[in-house]
């Protein structure tokens, strides 16, 4: 990369480092080790944080209707989690993948041509990129469950989360899109492929990598997303964090179980973070650092 | 023309439709809905045509309303002040940080972390940190021999509390692009500067930070409108208590729809806050287009010479 010409890896520099490291990890950890940690643990002071018996009773309490096996540590079995668990994965994939597919497109119409409308529709989606989630609670509310009849169905939560998303992603693919070469594009066209045949087998294959941070990004958002899952879904089709804020009361809170329960909430984003942390910095900076 | 040309003009409206179609019925009808339902007194068990027409009630009694009006204070307050807080801490580290040392990959990597989590959880983890007697703060603070904090339940500690979960979470986000800024700087201006006998601080002064400026902008103004939108994080944390000391305003809609079924009064804060959004990402436009076109003007002149 660069030629650097202070070579000071000074231990301060090393120090610095690992106080941020255990900074960003310390609360991740202790939510961790909570989540292996019986209620009366949790309450003794004089337990450590790190250092005490871990049981899996909480993860069986939070999981038993979808484990293998019965667990013994579970005297009533509440299936709202499970259920929740199921709910989260389904609509965050499937919208996920919508909105992928609806945005690549558009982004690449928007790259790619120039036609009448360009102008106002660019500017209109980047536009929607900043309307806030507790904006479009109300009318969402409204318009979902009294003209489009969606309330409480997995179609209304996966709309919303689509059209939320979309604007994000069509901007961030944009800007790989723009690096695509051209020549490319003109050879395929040469050989006679129309401009579906070049969109989908010549400009798809090379924006891969955007197209993971994208997936990743949108994932992420209809994932961890509470508010508008919280006024749309049914008994039947609540999704985890929409579960873990029903379950907490103003003053007595089960931290073992909701450690748990949000200990598996964040192991999805977790795992991608480890292995896609290329493609997700990438798609960070992709839109503000031009260079 | 042919039918072959005639197609070809069509083939964007192909790729776009779609996605227009998608943002008409579910995000452009929904905001003009609530701006239409802002002018209504409107509960939720009635169908929106039942509901009485009221003008700029809503609007009006909002701006009078006190509650209301330090709601908006907090929110402002507390966009100001994470804002600041993490692009100094996020721009300070980067420059400091910045020198190729061993394991940066790994500590970008886990920088990450927080933002991916969800809000729900990281509102959650900082709930039980900051928890009155098993928390681990005040745990600490007492094997010290040292006073417990009331973190959640005074106004200001509150407060301050949710100031630094937020700026735990989002420090990163500064970091990683400034750190992504400072390694696309032109080499050449820092070599020039060192010919030149230019000390750290001089350096950092009237090179790196001027250069800089333009994505610093970007990031100060992408986190000030996802200040405006956080909610879950202070929802489980202090739900906005106590008393009103963290009632931001995101919160106060969700609150007012949910708690008060008060869909009218609701819609009319949504849109004080939309339009201050409106605000914000106009400056971001403007400054955005005026940066292009100066880079192109550079780029124009670089031609010619």
């Amino acid at each position: 990369m660069s030629v650097q010409t202070n070579k000071s890896s000074s231990p301060a520099f090393y120090a610095l480092m690992i106080c941020l490291i255990i900074m960003a990890m310390g609360p991740i950890m202790l939510m961790l080790a909570t989540s292996f940690k019986t209620n009366v643990d949790v309450n003794d002071v004089n337990v450590g944080s790190f250092f005490f018996t871990p049981t899996l009773r909480n993860y069986e309490a939070v999981l038993c209707n979808v484990l293998w096996y019965s667990p013994s540590s579970v005297d009533y079995c509440d299936p709202t989690f499970g259920r929740a668990l199921g709910n989260s994965i389904f609509i965050a994939l499937v919208s996920t993948a919508i909105t992928l597919i609806i945005g690549c497109m558009a982004a690449y119409a928007l790259v790619r041509f120039r036609f009448m409308g360009r102008g106002p529709i660019s500017m209109t989606t980047l536009l929607m990129r900043m309307v806030p989630p507790a904006v479009l609670l109300v009318p969402v509310f409204g318009i979902w469950t009294f003209q489009y009849g969606l309330d409480g169905t997995y179609t209304g939560i996966i709309l919303v989360y689509v059209a939320m998303n979309l604007p994000f992603v069509i901007w961030i693919l944009q800007s790989f899109i723009v690096q695509v070469p051209i020549q490319l594009e003109e050879a395929a066209k040469m050989d006679g492929a129309n401009p579906f045949q070049v969109f989908f087998m010549v400009v798809l294959p090379i924006i891969k990598p955007g197209l993971a941070a994208a997936a990743i990004f949108t994932f992420r958002i209809a994932w961890n997303e509470f508010l508008l899952g919280n006024a749309l879904s049914g008994r039947g089709t609540r999704t985890v964090p929409v579960t873990i804020v029903n379950s907490i009361t103003e003053y007595d809170i089960d931290w073992g179980v909701i450690m748990a329960t949000g200990m598996l909430l964040a192991i999805p984003p977790v795992i991608f973070t480890f292995v896609a942390s290329k493609q997700i910095i990438t798609g960070m900076t992709a839109g503000a650092v031009k260079g | 023309m042919t039918t072959a040309s005639k197609l070809n003009r069509l083939t964007p409206y192909f790729f776009l439709a779609p996605a227009v179609l998608l943002l008409i019925v579910a995000l452009l009808y929904p905001i003009g809905y609530m701006i239409y339902a802002s002018f209504l007194d409107w509960r939720p068990s009635q169908y929106i045509s039942e509901a009485e027409f009221v003008g700029f009630r809503n609007y009006i009694n909002l701006w009078n309303d006190e509650a209301f009006r330090e709601s908006f204070g907090v929110t402002l307050k507390f966009a100001a002040v994470v804002v600041t807080l993490e692009m100094a801490l996020g721009v300070g580290l980067a420059l400091l940080l910045d020198r190729n040392l061993r394991g940066m990959a790994a500590l970008r990597t886990i920088f990450i972390l927080p933002m991916m989590i969800a809000p729900i959880v990281v509102g959650l983890m900082w709930r039980y940190m900051y928890h009155p007697t098993v928390g681990i703060f005040n745990r600490t603070l007492k094997n010290w021999g040292l006073e417990p904090i009331p973190w959640l339940s005074d106004g200001t500690w509150s407060f301050i509390a949710v100031v630094i979960a937020d700026v735990w979470q989002w420090t990163p986000f500064i970091f990683i692009l400034s750190l992504a800024a400072l390694q696309s700087l032109p080499q050449s201006a820092l070599e020039a500067a060192e010919l030149d006998g230019a000390s750290g601080w001089q350096k950092i002064w009237h090179i790196k930070l001027p250069l800089m400026m333009p994505v610093l902008i970007v990031a100060l103004l992408l986190r000030l409108i996802d200040a405006f939108k956080v909610l879950e994080v202070v929802l489980v944390m202090t739900n906005g208590g106590p008393g009103l000391s963290t009632e931001i305003l995101s919160l106060r809609i969700f609150r007012t729809a949910q708690e008060f079924q008060e869909l009218g009064v609701a819609a009319a804060m949504s849109n004080y806050l939309l339009i201050l959004l409106m605000l914000l990402t106009t400056i971001m436009f403007v400054y955005n287009k005026a940066v292009e076109n100066r880079a192109a003007r550079l780029r124009a002149a670089a031609q010619e010479t």
